[in-house]
Parts: C-alpha cells; sequence; structure tokens
C-alpha cells in the first residue's frame, strides 16, 4: 500500500488530468449530442494541432499564444468543412463514424510522413513548474489546463441552457423538422457547432503538445477514455463531462498508484461497463 | 459452383507454382474469411464492430500461446481460439445488446475500445509481455508435403467454411431475423423476432470465425506483437471491403475483399504500406459517400428491376380495389362519403344478430388498470377495458388521451408502469415483445414502418414466419404471403419495395404484414388517416372481412365515418384512462363524450 502522500499526490494529478480529458471530450459530445454525429477524427485533429503547436514553438520559436490564434481558425474551418460533407452527402451516424475514423487515419499518415512516427517533446519552462501544497505539488501546467477546461465546460453549458442560439440548437438535436418549423435555422447553426466543436480540439491539441510526449499513434490512445467520459457524463452535457472526467482522471490515478501505471487504461472501460450495467436514469 | 472452385483451389499446390503464390492466394483467403464474418452481424444486422481486430487477436494469441508454450498439436488449437473469441464477442452482446438507447453507435465504440483493452491486457501480462511471441518452435500442420501449401489449404477450408456459413445464415430464418433487426429493430420485435437472443447468435458466430481465421493467421505471421495484431487497419479494411463490396449480401464481403487485397498487395510489394493504409482510408470515404449500399446490392437492385420490367409492373398502378372486394355496395358508400362523417350511415350498420352474440361472447383481451408514466407525463391512468371475442371495438379519444399509448402497452413495446394485461388467462404484461406477437397479437402502424430493404412479398413472409409459432420452410411462408397480399389486394405489388409504394399501399402492406402472423388480436392505428374516401371504403370492407375470419379488432382511428360503420362497440378514451364503452349511437350521444371529444366541431 502506497503512502497517504503519494495517494495525495496521485489523486490531484488524476483530477487535473480529468481537466485535459473534459478539453478533449467536450467538442466530441457536443457534436456527438448535438449534431448526432460522431466524430472520431477529433482526436486526430487534436494530435496535429499539438503537432502544429509543437512545430511552431520549437522550431520557429514563436509564443504559445501565437499557435493558439493560428491553430483555432483553422480547425473550426476543418470542422465546417467536414460538416459541409455530412451535408452534401446526407451522411447518416454511422458515415459519419466510419468516415471521421478514415480522416483519422489520413491524419495519422500525415503525421507520420511529416514528423516520422519518432517520439517528440515540446519543452517549455512551465512543463516543471509546480506549487507546492504543504507535502504536495500541483504542477502548474495541468492546473491551467483544468482551468481552461473548467472555464470552457461552463461558457458551453451556460451557452446551450440560457442563450437563443443553444436552446434552438437543443431543439434541433430533439427534432429537427419541429425546430425548422419554429423558424431555426438549423442549416447555419449546425455548421457553426461543428466548427466550434473543432475548435476545442485544437485548444485541447495545444495542451496535449503542452503536457504530454507526442507521436501519431496517440491519436488512438485517448480513444478509450475519452468515449467513457463522453457517456458517462451524458452526450451534449458539458457541466457532466467536467464532472465525469474528474472521477475518471481521479480513478485512474489512484489506480496508478496502487497497481502500475500500464494498467491505467483498464479503470476508465471498467467504470464505463459498470455505469452501463447500471443503466442509472441520466445516462 | 462453390464446390467446383474450392475443388479446383484446393489442387492449386499440388501445381507446383512458387510458394508466392501459396501466400499471395492465403492472404485473398484470410481477408475473404474476416470480412465475411464480420458481415454475419454488421452487414446482416447493421451493428457495425470496429473490434475485429480484438476478436483475430484473441484466436491468434489463443492459438500461439498454446502451441509456443504449452506444446498444443497446432490444428488442436484453432477451435479453442474460435471459442475464446467467441466469448469474448458474446460478452460484449451481453453488455450491449441490453441498452435500449444509444445502440448502433455504442456498440462500434465499445467494440473499438475492446480492442484496447484486449492489447492492454495481452501486453501487461506473460501472455505477451512486451516481447511478442515466436512460433518458430511450433511444427506447422502438415495436410501436405509444403508447409506453405498446408497453410493454404488451411486458409481454403477456413474460407469456403465461413462463405457456407453465410450463405446458410442469410438463407435461414436467422438471417431473415437479422436483416429484419437492420431495417428497425423495434418492429422486428413486434413482429415476433427475438432480437436479443439472434444479435447474440449472430456476434457468437461472427467473433468465433474471427478467432479461428486469426488462430490459423498465427502460424501465418510466425511472430505476433501486440502492435501489429490489434492494428487499426484490421477493422478499417473489414469495414472498406464490406462496405465496396456489399454487406448485406453474403457474398458481397468476398468481392470486395478480393478487389482491396490485390490493390493492397500491390501496394505493399513496392513497398508503400503506410501509402497503401491511406489509400484503404479514401477508399472508405469515397464508398461511404457514393456507394453506400455497395457492388452485390447494386446488382441485386437492377436485377430486380430488370425482373419487374419483364413482369411489366415497373410502372405505378392506379389504386383500384381488386376484383374479389368489390361489392355492390361501394357505389352508395363513395356517394355517401361528402355526407357529414357524425352522421351514422344507417343503410350500413351492423347487422344485428352479429351484435347479441357478442353481448356474450367471452373476453378475449383484459386490460386492467394500466399505467404508464413517461418521465413525469402519466399518459395512462388506470385505463380498464375488456375485449370481446370476435368483436371489432374502435378506440376513440381525443389526441394524446393514451390510445396509442395503449396499443404500444398491449404489444410490449414499453414496459407498464402498473397494472396487468391477460390474453385469454394469460398475462401478457412483463413479456418481451415478441414473445407477445406469438401469443396471438398483432398491430399495424399509424406511420407504417415496413422494413425498407425487403420486398413487399418478404415484408410479408417474415410477419408469417415469426408471428407464428412452427418454424417451416421459407417457401410456404412466401405462400402464406401471397395469399395475404392477394387478401388485401396488393398481389400486384409484390416484388416492389416499400419505398415504391404509394401511402394506401403501405397502409395496406401493414394490414397485410398484421394478418400475416394470423392473429388472435389485431391492433390497428388509424388505419383510415390520410386515405381518400373511396380508398376509405376499401379499408372498411377490409377490415369486415378479416373480422368475418374470425379475428377479434381493436382500431384506433378519428375518422368518425369508419368508426360508426365499423365498430361493435366503441371505448372511449381521455386523459389516459377509459371514459365509457358501449354501442356506437349510446356512446357518441353520452354527454360526456360529447363534451370531451365532440365540444369543438369535427371535420372528417
Amino acid at each position: 500500500m502506497p503512502s497517504w502522500t503519494l495517494l495525495g499526490q496521485a489523486l490531484i494529478s488524476g483530477l487535473l488530468a480529468g481537466g485535459l480529458y473534459s478539453l478533449l471530450g467536450l467538442g466530441l459530445s457536443l457534436s456527438w449530442g448535438l449534431l448526432r454525429l460522431v466524430d472520431l477524427s477529433h482526436f486526430a485533429l487534436a494530435v496535429l494541432s499539438a503537432y502544429v503547436a509543437y512545430q511552431l514553438g520549437t522550431v520557429h520559436h514563436l509564443p504559445v499564444g501565437l499557435a493558439l490564434a493560428l491553430v483555432v481558425p483553422g480547425a473550426f474551418a476543418f470542422g465546417v468543412g467536414l460538416h459541409w460533407i455530412f451535408k452534401r452527402f446526407a451522411v447518416g451516424e454511422f458515415g459519419s463514424l466510419l468516415v471521421t475514423f478514415s480522416i483519422a487515419v489520413l491524419i495519422e499518415t500525415l503525421i507520420q510522413w511529416l514528423w516520422t512516427a519518432d517520439f517528440r517533446r515540446y519543452e517549455t519552462p512551465l512543463a516543471s513548474a509546480s506549487i507546492p501544497v504543504g507535502p504536495l505539488f500541483v504542477p502548474v501546467l495541468e492546473l491551467i489546463a483544468f482551468a481552461t477546461a473548467a472555464v470552457l465546460a461552463g461558457l458551453t453549458w451556460l451557452w446551450l441552457t440560457r442563450s437563443y442560439v443553444g436552446k434552438a440548437l437543443r431543439a434541433c438535436a430533439e427534432d429537427p423538422s419541429m425546430a425548422a418549423a419554429f423558424g431555426v435555422h438549423q442549416q447555419r447553426l449546425s455548421f457553426a457547432l461543428s466548427g466550434l466543436c473543432s475548435a476545442f480540439a485544437a485548444v485541447a491539441g495545444i495542451f496535449v503538445a503542452l503536457i504530454s510526449t507526442l507521436a501519431p499513434s496517440q491519436i488512438w490512445s485517448w480513444l478509450g477514455v475519452i468515449f467513457a467520459v463522453v457517456i458517462i457524463g451524458r452526450l451534449g452535457n458539458p457541466i457532466g463531462l467536467l464532472i465525469a472526467s474528474m472521477a475518471i482522471g481521479a480513478a485512474e490515478g489512484l489506480a496508478m498508484a496502487v497497481f502500475s501505471p500500464a494498467w491505467a487504461p483498464m479503470v476508465s472501460f471498467s467504470i464505463l461497463i459498470v455505469v452501463l450495467l447500471w443503466q442509472p436514469k441520466w445516462l | 459452383m462453390l464446390a467446383v472452385l474450392a475443388m479446383a483451389l484446393a489442387c492449386l499446390p499440388q501445381l507446383g507454382l512458387p510458394a508466392f503464390y501459396d501466400s499471395f492466394f492465403y492472404l485473398i483467403f484470410y481477408w475473404v474469411s474476416l470480412a465475411t464474418s464480420w458481415a454475419l452481424l454488421s452487414g446482416f444486422a447493421g451493428y457495425f464492430s470496429l473490434g475485429h481486430a480484438a476478436y483475430v487477436g484473441a484466436g491468434m494469441y489463443t492459438s500461439a500461446t498454446l502451441a509456443a508454450k504449452f506444446g498444443w498439436p497446432f490444428l488442436a488449437t484453432i477451435p479453442v481460439a474460435a471459442l475464446v473469441a467467441a466469448l469474448l464477442g458474446t460478452g460484449i452482446g451481453l453488455l450491449v445488446f441490453r441498452l435500449p438507447r444509444l445502440r448502433g453507435e455504442l456498440f462500434a465504440l465499445m467494440t473499438l475500445a475492446v480492442t484496447f483493452i484486449v492489447a492492454t491486457i495481452i501486453l501487461n501480462t506473460p501472455i505477451d509481455g512486451g516481447a511478442g511471441v515466436f512460433l518458430s518452435a511450433v511444427p506447422p500442420p502438415q495436410l501436405i508435403e509444403s508447409q506453405s501449401g498446408s497453410i493454404y489449404l488451411l486458409g481454403l477450408i477456413m474460407c469456403m467454411g465461413t462463405l457456407a456459413t453465410a450463405w446458410y445464415v442469410s438463407h435461414s430464418r436467422l438471417g431473415t431475423g437479422l436483416y429484419a433487426i437492420h431495417d428497425d429493430e423495434d418492429v422486428a420485435q413486434a413482429k415476433g423476432v427475438p432480437t436479443f437472443r439472434y444479435k447474440l447468435a449472430a456476434i457468437a458466430l461472427s467473433s468465433g470465425i474471427a478467432g479461428a481465421v486469426g488462430g490459423i493467421h498465427a502460424i501465418y505471421v510466425g511472430f505476433l506483437t501486440v502492435g501489429e495484431t490489434f492494428n487499426i487497419g484490421v477493422p478499417l479494411s473489414v469495414i472498406l471491403m464490406c462496405v465496396l463490396g456489399g454487406a448485406r449480401h453474403w457474398f458481397g464481403p468476398a468481392i470486395g475483399a478480393t478487389v482491396i487485397t490485390v490493390l493492397l498487395f500491390g501496394l505493399a510489394s513496392s513497398g508503400q504500406t503506410t501509402l497503401g493504409r491511406a489509400a484503404v482510408a479514401l477508399i472508405l470515404v469515397a464508398a461511404v459517400l457514393w456507394l453506400p449500399e455497395g457492388v452485390m446490392a447494386s446488382l441485386a437492385e437492377r436485377r430486380r428491376r430488370r425482373e419487374l420490367a419483364a413482369a411489366g409492373q415497373d410502372v405505378p398502378e392506379a389504386p383500384s380495389p381488386s376484383p374479389s372486394q368489390s361489392q355492390p355496395q361501394s357505389q352508395s358508400q363513395a356517394s355517401d362519403s361528402a355526407t357529414p362523417a357524425l352522421e351514422p350511415a344507417v343503410h350500413d350498420a351492423t347487422p344485428q344478430p352479429v351484435a347479441s352474440t357478442l353481448a356474450t361472447a367471452p373476453v378475449v383481451l383484459s386490460i386492467r388498470d394500466v399505467h404508464k408514466r413517461f418521465g413525469g407525463v402519466h399518459a395512462l391512468r388506470g385505463a380498464t377495458l375488456d375485449i370481446r371475442r370476435g368483436e371489432i371495438l374502435g378506440l376513440i379519444g381525443p389526441n394524446g388521451c393514451g390510445k396509442t399509448t395503449l396499443i404500444n402497452m398491449i404489444t410490449g413495446q414499453f414496459p407498464l408502469s402498473s397494472g396487468t394485461i391477460l390474453l385469454e388467462g394469460q398475462a401478457l404484461s412483463g413479456l418481451p415483445p415478441y414473445r407477445i406477437a406469438r401469443t396471438g397479437i398483432a398491430r399495424t402502424y399509424q406511420i407504417p414502418r415496413p422494413f425498407a430493404h425487403m420486398t413487399v412479398l418478404r415484408n410479408v413472409a417474415l410477419c408469417a414466419q415469426f408471428g407464428g409459432t412452427d418454424t417451416a420452410g421459407s417457401a410456404r411462408f412466401e405462400e402464406e404471403a401471397r395469399y395475404w397480399l392477394s387478401f388485401c389486394g396488393l398481389s400486384a405489388r409484390a416484388g416492389n419495395v416499400p419505398a415504391e409504394l404509394n401511402l394506401r399501399e403501405r397502409k395496406v402492406l401493414e394490414l397485410a404484414r398484421a394478418l400475416a402472423a394470423r392473429p388472435r388480436v389485431l391492433l390497428l392505428d388509424e388505419v383510415m388517416s390520410g386515405l381518400n374516401p373511396a380508398e376509405v371504403d376499401t379499408a372498411i370492407r377490409l377490415v369486415r372481412r378479416i373480422r368475418d375470419q374470425g379475428t377479434t379488432i381493436v382500431f384506433v382511428e378519428h375518422l368518425m365515418r369508419a368508426v360508426v360503420q365499423l365498430s361493435d362497440r366503441v371505448a372511449v378514451m381521455n386523459e389516459g384512462a377509459v371514459l365509457t364503452v358501449g354501442d356506437p349511437q349510446d356512446v357518441m350521444r353520452d354527454p360526456r363524450v360529447v363534451a370531451i371529444y365532440f365540444g369543438h366541431r369535427h371535420v372528417a
């Protein structure tokens, strides 16, 4: 049994890792919940954004803020383009799964071609900075990622529940033709939402670049845990997503400390399976 | 024909060709088997799996471990590999197929994630341990002299076995049920298809075959690593092959697999593996966007159209009642249709003798204090109703009063919140919908929900096959289906698909499907809505003829003319309960009924 300090540290890392999960899951949850499109290329886009940020930062020595300013609009355009394809060919949920799956493979190939399959590390002074809290340390970068995730989740939630546009989007998800009958311009809204989802992927990608080691195969390593938090947190619900991410992150952190880091991928799936068996009302 | 091809292919290693050809053909067999096994569940039933690598990997590692570490003879490991993979697949199915919502997408993602879970387990345990497993010490099976020839033969046997399985399934009761699940799972269940059991059977078959194929593949590759085995390229290629060839047809995946394998082999031999993967991805996108049904489906559709054209039936006919239905009344009724619907059509009243015997007829369906809540909405609040054998009961009430909900409760589409429903003393509540369908209850849907990919004839034959309790050959069900189609006057449309029917024909198809199950109680949900007056007359006569066969009928209807002309008794629902039941004339005069229902002017 590890010491309490170690467990506490594992819990903090886990909760903060949940912030990154939430960031990566936000766009996915929105597009699945509100547009009924499952976007597997979301992870690929995030990792691609991470590589672009890495390239701009380490090769061209540009600040991270500038990378953000370049990558996010690019991702937005990608999302709009993707949605245009789905609309143009009337692609359904399954079709979207297959098409985005293929796009993810294409992006993976592109990354492999441009940056090779070697591991890359984006070194910044922030990477090793941490704030001591008693015997524990809170890593600064992860804390910023978590804060960003919380702010984005909160804003998205407010936007969906309070604004006219958000309500219109939720109405479209429930019943598109009825919403259209009430004068909701679904087409334009869905393009904007798809763009926004991809922009979220880019934001998440910047933090992926800063926090973790980059490799093309990383695209697939997030898949399990992110889909687990998106489903457990309920589709299209940013706050639920944030809570689920924190819970799963914490559980993974503890599992890593108690067992072995290699077993961490098992945690999210065990939890997902338990939740699916239990089938709570909010799912 | 397949047998001849198999014999010819079996002789190939004896020709003394270079080993390269053995290897090349083995790869084709490998992919044809995998793609076909994928289609058994995902193509036939429409549950897309992204986890085929998990089954193949489970099979490969099972065979490799048993052969390399425990010294089993290689051939003996293959059934075990199949079993392990089948158990894995069945486990996933047990978990996901129970969920009523999120079924399809959730299944796809679950299977993909399971791939990573299985990979993690194998990587972190002594099964692989990160170093990979060598099979160089394992003596390869000796079917014939040459080693590559033996592996070739194993692949060929596996491939032919898989194709035979796919052919058999697609022509069996199981396959018919799976096709129905693909088109509309709720309706399939309501027509008597045991959906949960069938999906489990399909996933067990699919994953088991993939496991056996993986087992054989272990000796072909000779060295297993987790990264190569649980490669995302496996499900990607398999899906592409099926989408390209047509996943609903038993032979479609084989065509797609052959084309893609030859293509990839060409790219790989020129050293472009990464590019090959990208090419596969690109073709998949193009196939989903431009050829969503696949090659075989397009060919089958063309053949169907040609046959229809040859029979001179491709031109949509004017919807006219068949000669058997023409009765002297039709003229007078057609002219009556302009009169206010509420006015009882006296000249066409139900013959009195029937009504008087009905008063003493035994209760066939008994609904006792049924409640249903959907979240906060209390849709049914203690509905109680007895339906007597052989009667036609009209169920009316304002919109949202719970008429359709009551039908959904009787057929078991949703579980009751409380109360009981008895069919001749036997409790229906709590039974799954397919069991209820087999007790002799059939329904139509207000908005017709035919199986979109089946012809009209097959739509009806399926209901005959699954609605009853016996399981005889499918030829007899087609005969029965033809009878019901001619009974309903839809014979001319037997070879068409539902999309080619007009609204009236679709409604009649709904009726024919319900009748084909030979129900004791028939529940009709607004079969008349949207029909023109002449069509309504035809429908009314049809309903009478159905009752004359001894079927009890409950029909929900807003069209008062039909209600008054048809009903022996009328039940009025309001706010989730049955307000009153009785003779149509009396019920219509009931002040309470007038207040809730006829307070506004009603126009039919």
